[in-house]
């Protein structure tokens, strides 16, 4: 049909329906494609030669905001080399939106001093960067949020991705891209999930380019604008550094034993019940206490959620845990899970643990257990400043899990290296005390006075129940009261609940880097 | 029921561990000024202990103070703050015969009488670490009213038999053992077992528990807090053994009310010794709980 004969059956249609505004004419198959007309071409049109050609590619510009996830944790290869590059190429007043940081961040203290990052948003800061952000490096204080929190903060719009930049151990030409195959597998990829939907452009850096179309597809291909083949993207066997460790201190262990009786007694320690842990070592431990308990009670759990280590995996292999959500992997044993178990599922961030999310599997959990840098005697807890007032901890899915279980146990020695854990006033509140149900520490147990129903089932099992008040006056007793930490007025974090709400600020400590 | 099954030793110098091993909850913990503390920090451990007994922090765990032999320069000073501090017991190494005792049991009570605590407050007991000590373990188990209990020390003593330590299951220390525990039964304390140094072996040291436990230990010694768990639990009676106890003791009580001499239980002979035995399994398990 002649472009006429088209003009004119438009022009009869508009006569016909006047709302339809206007149409346009057939022009040819290649007249309105978006990546040209050589088929083969466009087949291999994401992969870039370099990081450099990407960036030029996604049109990053002074000003806008870029992201990163951390999966790879302390191995992690790409944020601090993509930075570097930003850098080189003179970008300046970046925000950079990254899951979270880690002690291997700390690069990303010049960028910060030379202007290229002027704003952070994170759920946490550990390290020479936390330390230098802490004794006030940044104008603008950083936001610190969960990972719930992060993608409401997404979806609000407060946080515009421009560019993500998403490491990932495996990925196929056009940008089909998992966590589980490679030579570096990571496991879930549930923060990148999150950010490969909402940025602007994608970039994907991998060193495992695999035959089309990769699978499983974690980052799916019509999310993605290029693809980069880089020397490493990460270390897993740093994954699971600071955060899964089997404990064999005998504290940690005291703490882990009681945390397993309060499930066993809490009421919720039923067939088909489900739970999370920390990645601390009491936490993690309690799952060895709970195995012997699963096993001799004849009980299995549906689920287990948030941040899978390989003591849950075991447990999983045994039968004892029927199904494994998993948002981020927190060694290799369950990164490699997650590639063979079909039961073992990869879910985003969005899913484990948004407020605003249409359903996050957080809301369907029963038990928590979950640790803390401090708890105050309102049941508040601090996980991101430590007891020199420094941030050195990351907000996580804390807030999002507590607010959401039914029941959460907080586990923490009663005093760390002379310093009290349990304090009149938490130095920084990130989960709000309303949500905590259960302290367990090495000196007893204290009940959140809102559940005395819990409190009577822990006391009539035997436990060694106390009140909170006199955790605190124990722990003073042995240590004294400390002298108050000294702050500037200066405020260097922003805490944000998982609904974007401020709930407390981190100020600028007093004196010098060391 | 009192019970000796863990004694948790300490280095005097340790000030972590001293601040926080109660929560462990031993039945007993025994502060060390000797081997383990190095000769330059004799005096700053013996500090420390004086103070950590004298907080309320170990409250209901006994707590007991291994001094320094008395022919050394430390072992009279150590004596000294431990009395004065309040520890309820005084633990001599290398104890090779009465005479050890005599002499120590001398000092207590003059340091006792010096600071106006009453005589006879401080207990003692005796840790025998060689041959001579196992061939003299009756005289200087009875050598004291003042004695709670007399413990094996398994390295010097195999060094002593030109014998080395095994595994927990090897004979070397069969003698010393039987040696002991008659000993601390004609005198009717308690006897403590070797520790077992292997803190990663938990199943090693079941075994060692499991033997000992038989032959009739009281309990052991312990370098490790890990351990105390374990061994209080394979020392609590089975469910099993507090069921029938408790059917013994119906057994008994109903023949007594109905003045039948002579008690049966399931077609069996029940004798006085099977019922104080059915007692003491109850007794156990009330004050500490049912083996899992």
């Amino acid at each position: 049909m002649e472009k006429g004969q088209i003009n004119n059956l438009i022009q009869e249609l508009s006569a016909q329906c006047p709302d339809l505004g206007s149409l346009q004419s057939f022009a040819g198959a290649g007249s309105n494609v978006l990546h040209g007309n050589d088929i083969l071409q466009n087949r291999r049109r994401k992969l870039c030669a370099s990081l450099e050609e990407a960036i030029q590619r996604t049109g990053l510009e002074d000003g806008m905001t870029i992201s990163f996830h951390h999966a790879f944790r302390e191995g992690d290869k790409v944020i601090n080399m993509v930075m570097g590059t930003l850098a080189r190429l003179g970008f300046r007043n970046l925000t950079l939106a990254s899951s979270s940081l880690l002690n291997t961040n700390a690069p990303l203290i010049e960028h910060i001093k030379n202007g290229v990052i002027t704003k952070i948003y994170t759920s946490g800061l550990r390290g020479k960067l936390a330390d230098a952000i802490s004794h006030g490096l940044m104008d603008t204080p950083v936001h610190i949020h969960s990972h719930g929190g992060r993608v409401h903060l997404l979806q609000t719009g407060e946080i515009k991705i421009d560019v993500a930049f998403l490491a990932v151990s495996s990925s196929d030409v056009f940008g089909n891209a998992n966590g589980t195959r490679g030579r570096s597998p990571c496991g879930s990829l549930g923060y990148a999930k999150v950010d490969a939907g909402y940025a602007r452009q994608v970039v994907l850096l991998t060193d495992e380019i695999v035959a089309f179309p990769n699978t499983p597809i974690s980052i799916s291909q019509d999310r993605v604008d290029c693809v980069v083949k880089i020397d490493e993207v990460g270390d897993v066997s740093q994954i699971s550094q600071g955060a899964a460790r089997t404990t064999h201190d005998p504290r940690e262990l005291l703490i882990a034993r009681s945390a397993a009786d309060v499930v066993e007694f809490s009421g919720y320690f039923k067939q088909g019940f489900s739970l999370q842990t920390g990645s601390g070592g009491s936490s993690i431990a309690a799952t060895r206490f709970l195995e012997k308990k699963m096993i001799s009670n004849g009980i299995t759990a549906r689920f287990a959620l948030g941040g899978i280590t390989s003591s849950i995996v075991e447990l999983h292999e045994k039968g004892l845990i029927d199904v494994l959500v998993d948002t981020q992997s927190f060694d290799s044993v369950a990164a490699e899970s997650l590639g063979k178990s079909v039961k073992h599922l990869e879910v985003s961030t969005n899913e484990y643990a948004n407020p605003s999310s249409k359903g996050a599997f957080c809301d369907q959990l029963d038990v928590a257990i979950l640790s803390a840098l401090e708890i105050d005697t309102g049941f508040n807890v601090n996980v991101i400043t430590g007891s020199n007032g420094m941030i050195r901890g990351a907000s996580g899915g804390h807030c999002d899990v507590a607010a959401a279980a039914c029941l959460t146990i907080v586990v923490a020695p009663l005093i760390r290296c002379r310093i009290p854990t349990v304090v009149k006033r938490v130095t920084t509140l990130v989960t709000p005390g309303e949500s905590i149900d259960v302290l367990v520490t090495d000196h007893g147990i204290a009940v959140n006075p809102a559940r005395p129903e819990l409190d009577a089932r822990l006391r009539e099992a035997g436990l060694q129940v106390m009140t909170i008040e006199e955790l605190y006056n124990r722990a003073v007793s042995l240590s004294g009261v400390s002298e108050p930490i000294q702050f500037t007025d200066r405020i260097v974090g922003v805490i944000r609940y998982r609904d974007g709400s401020v709930i407390d600020v981190v100020r600028q400590v007093k004196g010098c880097l060391p | 029921m009192k019970l000796r099954r863990s004694m948790l030793f300490l280095p005097g110098s340790k000030a972590a561990m001293l601040s926080t091993a109660f929560v462990y909850k031993p039945d007993c913990v025994m502060f060390d000024l000797e081997d383990a503390v190095s000769l330059r920090e004799k005096d700053s451990a013996r500090l420390m202990v004086f103070h950590i007994l004298r907080t309320d922090a170990y409250k209901g765990i006994e707590t007991v103070v291994r001094i320094n032999p008395l022919n050394t320069p430390y072992g009279l000073k150590d004596l000294e703050a431990a009395i004065r501090a309040g520890a309820d017991a005084v633990r001599l190494p290398k104890t090779d015969c009465a005479n050890d005792i005599h002499e120590l049991d001398a000092e207590v009570a003059r340091i006792e009488m010096e600071c106006g605590c009453p005589i006879g407050r401080t207990k003692l007991l005796a840790a025998i670490e060689s041959a001579s000590g196992v061939i003299n373990a009756v005289s200087i188990a009875t050598a004291s009213k003042r004695m709670i209990g007399i413990a094996l020390a398994g390295f010097d003593y195999v060094i002593d038999m030109q014998s080395q330590r095994g595994d927990g299951a090897k004979p070397e220390l069969f003698y010393a053992r039987c040696a002991v525990l008659h000993a601390a039964r004609a005198a009717g304390i308690d006897a403590f077992d070797v520790v077992y140094s292997d803190i990663n072996d938990d199943a090693g040291f079941l075994k060692e528990v499991e033997l000992i436990r038989h032959l009739g230990f009281n309990g052991k010694s312990l370098i490790h807090p890990r351990q105390i768990e374990l061994l209080h639990n394979a020392y609590a009676p089975t469910e099993k053994e507090v069921s029938y106890s408790r059917r013994v003791i119906e057994a008994a009580a109903k023949a007594e009310k109905e003045g039948v001499g002579v008690i049966a239980l399931d077609g069996k002979m029940i004798d006085a010794p099977i019922v104080s035995q059915a007692q003491r399994v109850l007794q156990r398990a009330e004050a500490s709980g049912i083996r899992r």
